[in-house]
């Protein structure tokens, strides 16, 4: 069980964390004290340009995998700024691991033929993961991920998440039942620009990593949301799906519906994407600059409410927390399992924010 | 070798004993001794109390090895199969190693024969390893209420969207018949899987021996092979079929081919394989075109090109001590399925010391060639079907976790339509009718019933996988396949649990 709160402002409308706080606030219940965190897109528009590190050392700055990591970033990209995130320890979360953000760009010369400046990029995360006492909490341009162990609401007065501006909020509240609790392990899970929230405990695990490692993915982590967000990664930046066949992959449609429809599509993505199946319960949000998907498995074992007020878009495991952030709404909906909610920016605010 | 018997007489390990108090001699009864097709049984005059003489059933103890066809067959219940092994008072040796030897330095002399797949006590890993279930963290799901897929797809599959995929072929049960040709089991038999398979959406392996022109008609369900001894292959045998299957090896005989005794080549046996008649059916070892991986890969194409790309083309192997690379290099080569078949393979005929001793069992095969193929980045080019030794729905089950697409099974069907596993296969007496062609003994296979018995195993068997499935939390078994993170070993040490690529229970 875990909780989930999603805001996008489809016009761009920055808001800031103090929201979403309060909305992940009312589903303590759905959580344990175990994990909790926020992910905010729009939080660095003078920085927009870089791909914007957020990195969790062990201990403290003493800890030599900071120069380690620093001398790595520096090998392989143009460091523009790099600074302490800062943090508010209070009774409720007294101490925590060090947090330092950097705002980068690969050192072009450096990337091969075939390789796109993303590839790269995740090329450098999986480098940092697989280091000694440093995690890459998150990579995208103009996006920030805050996380730790505790409540969520704990967790951003911990970073203070009212002091950053997003146009796009996602939170998670924490109830692991696989994986230990661990600063590292919480959620928002985020590769490049795309984050995961997610509430559920995928069955299909030693299927799906055993593709992302054909494909060369590390799952680290051991959590089922770095697999989701590495198999929609996988499947729309370097096999080109559309995000709706990215959805499709990994909750299809039934063999007999495929039939009776002769979508042949349909069956051919199947068909080659078997691995990427994700099966067990699942409540996702998913978002990526330019918007968010919401997705639940195909049984609809999951919890998860959408809900629209002009052109802001909700997503939520429980109602509550729609209702508290705007008791009126235009629509209020529960998506079926297995079929996607697309929440698309805009048009023109795309560009501007990215 | 010169035939010479004894000077003491050797007993069989097995034979019948009659209740005669059940048994309906007197009202003139001679079932068993009718049904018995070794001649174990005979009919002998005894005086009863009366004064009447009556045939009484006798024991011949010359043949029986408890395949327990008098026992089903007699309607009064009246007999029972008594073990009488050659026990030794040695510890090492035991009457099996001690019996082989006095058969060998008897009348049988030479190469001992025997048929179905190994029975050494080696490990069984399936029995060594345990599925996990959902409690309460995720919901298990059941099957009565929520739909639950068990369709695979077997074929090449390209790497990424966007690319060609190869003909597939469509298995509802991820279950097909495998290879038992025409000659080791009758046309009944085949038919009757033809029929199921059919019937129930899955595939049935011609074997080696040509396929029967009466049975073409479901070439849709049918995959044929074209093994060392080229028996019965020609355009048309190609182009009747689902996919084309190019045997290398078989698990209860790794190394070595066959043999179909002149004896057993019958009219029909011979028009399907392409012989004469009454001539030996022998399968050489290797195939006489292939010596090596870059002469499979030329038939491989071949047969593509002969069937214009529309089949898929699978190839068969043994699973071997190098089986990672083989598979490897078999995928490289061409093939768009590869099936492996572990040391506990069936067979018609094989020798004893071969089917004891060669070859390694298919839990640790498939798991290594699926990892092999998973490092090379190959995997989805080509699916792995696991056979040998497989017995029940969770073996199957526990086969695709370890990396299987599909498995074949041989045995089960032997048994479904009757089999008591006496293992004289090769004899061509066939107390059911299964491994025989003999009039009078083939009849005894109902096509109809044993169509029947065969759809019931695997209807059973996909309902048995949809339980395990739902248990587990799984609606559509492709997220079962490699998926180890399932499973969980008992009693297995770190090399096992690393070859598995499986945890110990409680970690």
């Amino acid at each position: 069980m875990c909780g989930i709160v999603g805001i996008i402002n489809t016009n761009g409308q920055r808001i800031d964390g103090s929201h979403i706080q309060e909305a992940i606030r009312i589903q303590r219940d759905r959580g344990n004290g175990l994990g909790g965190g926020f992910a905010v897109y729009g939080a660095y528009p003078e920085n927009r340009d870089k791909y914007a590190f957020h990195i969790m050392y062990e201990g403290d700055r003493h800890n030599p995998a900071v120069s380690a990591v620093e001398d790595y970033l520096q090998s392989k990209a143009n460091v523009y700024q790099s600074e302490q995130i800062p943090v508010y320890p209070n009774n409720r979360i007294p101490r925590g691991p060090y947090f330092k953000r950097y705002f980068l760009k690969p050192i072009e010369e450096f990337l091969s033929p075939q390789q796109t400046e993303e590839d790269y990029i995740v090329e450098i995360v999986m480098h940092i993961n697989s280091m000694q006492d440093a995690f890459v909490v998150s990579s995208g341009k103009n996006v920030g991920v805050f996380k730790g162990m505790g409540y969520p609401e704990d967790i951003a007065d911990y970073f203070r998440i009212e002091d950053y501006r997003g146009y796009m909020w996602v939170a998670h509240n924490r109830f692991p039942t696989n994986t230990p609790g661990w600063w590292g392990g919480a959620h928002p899970f985020t590769i490049l620009d795309k984050t995961v929230v997610h509430n559920g405990e995928i069955t299909s695990y030693g299927t799906n990593v055993r593709w992302l490692e054909m494909n060369g993915y590390q799952c680290l982590l051991q959590t089922d949301t770095e697999v989701i967000s590495y198999i929609y990664d996988n499947l729309t930046r370097r096999d080109k799906l559309s995000k709706r066949d990215a959805c499709y992959v990994m909750a299809p449609t039934l063999w007999e519906e495929i039939d009776r429809r002769g979508d042949e599509k349909d069956r051919y993505l199947r068909q080659i994407y078997g691995a990427a199946i994700i099966n067990g319960p699942f409540g996702i949000v998913l978002t990526h600059r330019d918007g968010a998907i919401v997705l639940n498995d195909r049984n609809k074992l999951r919890p998860v409410v959408c809900a629209q007020v002009g052109s802001t878009y909700y997503a939520s495991s429980e109602e509550c927390s729609i209702r508290f952030l705007s008791p009126e709404v235009d629509r209020i909906w529960s998506p079926r399992g297995g079929e996607p909610v697309m929440i698309d920016m805009l048009e023109g605010y795309k560009e501007a924010l990215s | 070798m010169n035939g010479m018997e004894n000077n003491w007489k050797t007993i069989p390990p097995f034979h019948p004993a009659f209740d005669i108090e059940r048994c309906d001699y007197k009202n003139g009864c001679t079932i068993c001794a009718k049904e018995c097709s070794f001649g174990e049984i005979s009919l002998h005059p005894v005086k009863d109390v009366d004064g009447e003489v009556r045939y009484r059933p006798w024991a011949n103890l010359t043949a029986c090895n408890s395949c327990q066809r008098c026992v089903k067959m007699c309607p009064e219940g009246a007999i029972h199969i008594e073990h009488q092994p050659m026990h030794t008072s040695h510890g090492y040796w035991t009457s099996d190693y001690a019996s082989n030897i006095w058969r060998q330095a008897g009348a049988e002399g030479g190469v001992l024969l025997v048929g179905n797949g190994a029975t050494g006590p080696q490990k069984r890993y399936f029995d060594h390893i345990m599925f996990d279930a959902c409690q309460v963290t995720n919901p298990s799901i059941d099957p009565l209420r929520e739909p639950m897929e068990i369709r695979r797809y077997l074929g090449r599959k390209p790497a990424r969207y966007g690319e060609e995929i190869g003909p597939q072929l469509k298995l509802d049960v991820p279950i097909m018949f495998g290879a038992m040709s025409f000659g080791a089991v009758n046309k009944r038999v085949q038919e009757a899987e033809a029929r199921a398979t059919q019937a129930v959406g899955t595939y049935w392996n011609t074997g080696e021996g040509g396929f029967h022109k009466d049975l073409r008609i479901y070439g849709e369900n049918t995959i044929v092979q074209v093994a060392s001894g080229r028996f019965g292959v020609s355009e048309d045998y190609l182009k009747s079929a689902a996919a084309v299957e190019i045997k290398i090896g078989q698990g209860a005989k790794p190394g070595i081919g066959g043999h179909l005794p002149g004896e057993k080549v019958l009219k029909a046996i011979s028009e399907t394989r392409m012989i004469p008649e009454g001539s030996d059916a022998l399968s050489p070892a290797p195939h006489h075109d292939i010596y090596s991986i870059e002469d499979l890969r030329q038939l491989i194409y071949a047969i593509k090109e002969a069937m214009e790309y529309r089949v898929p083309v699978s190839v068969k192997i043994a699973a071997v001590h190098n089986v990672a690379p083989i598979v490897s290099g078999v995928a490289r080569a061409g093939a768009d399925i590869i099936a492996i078949d572990g040391f506990r393979g069936g067979t018609g005929a094989t020798p004893l010391q071969i089917r004891q001793s060669t070859g390694i069992p298919i839990e640790l095969a498939i798991s290594a060639a699926d990892k092999r193929l998973r490092e090379e980045g190959i995997r989805e080019t080509v699916s792995l079907v696991a056979s040998g030794g497989i017995m029940c729905s969770s073996d199957v089950l526990k086969a695709i976790c370890l990396g299987a697409d599909a498995v074949y099974v041989g045995t089960p069907v032997l048994v479904a339509l009757g089999c008591g596993l006496c293992q004289r296969c090769f004899s061509g007496k066939c107390a059911y009718g299964i491994t025989t062609n003999k009039p009078g003994l083939a009849e005894r296979i109902d096509v109809e019933q044993a169509t029947q018995a065969l759809k019931n195993l695997l209807h059973a068997w996909g309902e048995e996988i949809k339980e395990l499935m739902g248990s587990m939390g799984i609606s559509a078994i492709e997220a079962l396949r490699s998926n180890r993170d399932r499973l969980r070993g008992v009693g297995l040490n770190e090399e096992e649990l690393k070859i598995l690529e499986i945890k110990h229970a409680g970690a």
